[in-house]
């Protein structure tokens, strides 16, 4: 048995360019996301006191609270980009459950692009906040000779990001797949609601990492 | 035994060892932080989600060492380099 747990199947080339099975889960679940959240707005707008309105209210509430606990700032920006990471890394864990379509944050080429994208708010945030030498400038603290540690610390924080969901959620996919493959139906259903639970762990895990990061870069050279 | 096969067996061997060293630290750290966690909601239950939330970021910056682990012993298994029956 050779499961191919680091590929990724493509369904259709398009020209040159592959069409892969991790790209179409993630476009369904970012185009799922979009049109919830429209709607939800839109019963905010109009309807006020309706139910739609009250979960789109709770689950800004929510995310908002998560990040800027996190974060221990006011940032409208970060909210926006760690909720939506939030609300991604969760529905994937959700559509993950459903029978053949595996989680795309189970690739680890997907995991990676969630990192860089971490990886690259911190230093726009913290440009934004502190200006390019305020915030280039804490490479060089508390001597320049730590810079390369500097450097290490972001790319390994990185590479722990990806690593660190695509492996919950790609073992959490493998062991239901060997329970299947032991002991039939139903047995799994109990690693399936751990894997669930493990799944939207990690999304909180994501989201509070990417806010504490980007929060620490916004508050460079506040403390001296 | 020829060179594919040792280093079949090698590669298992390791994968073994490498989940089960792997799991004792991240079962060794855990441990420590959900018996400080319960310490610390036992004399502080008014912060029980300041608690629980910094709880879980440990706890899961703890278990990415056993993922990483997870993930290498993987790679032996199944998307081995050097061995031309797996991966």
């Amino acid at each position: 048995m050779s499961p191919d747990l680091f590929g990724d199947p493509v369904l259709v080339w398009l020209g040159p360019f592959p069409l892969t099975r991790t790209m179409v889960t993630s476009a369904a679940i970012s185009a799922i996301l979009i049109v919830v959240a429209a709607l939800l707005a839109r019963a905010i707008l109009r309807r006020d006191d309706s139910r739609m309105a009250a979960l789109g209210r709770l689950t800004f509430r929510f995310l908002r609270d998560l990040v800027r606990d996190a974060a221990g700032e006011e940032w409208p920006a970060l909210e926006a980009f760690a909720g939506s990471l939030f609300l991604f890394i969760a529905a994937a864990a959700v559509v993950g459950q459903l029978p053949g379509v595996p989680a795309p944050t189970s690739n680890l080429a997907a995991t990676s692009a969630l990192a860089v994208l971490v990886f690259l708010a911190v230093p726009l945030a913290g440009i934004r906040a502190r200006g390019v030498g305020g915030y280039f400038k804490h490479y060089l603290k508390p001597n320049p000779l730590l810079l390369p540690l500097h450097i290490i610390s972001e790319l390994s924080r990185t590479v722990a990001l990806s690593l660190r969901l695509f492996g919950n959620m790609m073992s959490g996919h493998l062991v239901v797949a060997l329970i299947v493959a032991l002991a039939g139906f139903f047995v799994p259903v109990p690693l399936m609601a751990l894997d669930l639970l493990i799944g939207l762990l990690q999304a909180y895990i994501f989201t509070i990492l990417a806010s504490v990061y980007v929060g620490a870069a916004i508050r460079v050279g506040e403390e001296s | 035994m020829t060179a594919q096969s040792i280093l079949a067996l090698g590669s298992i061997l390791t994968a073994g060892f490498t989940m089960a060293v792997g799991a004792v630290g991240a079962a060794l750290g855990e441990s420590r932080i959900g018996a400080a966690g319960m310490d610390a909601l036992a004399r502080q239950p008014d912060e029980a989600g300041a608690i629980t939330r910094n709880q879980f970021v440990a706890l899961a910056m703890v278990e990415s060492t056993a993922i990483f682990c997870l993930v290498i012993s993987l790679v032996l298994l199944f998307a081995n380099p050097y061995v031309s029956g797996g991966g």
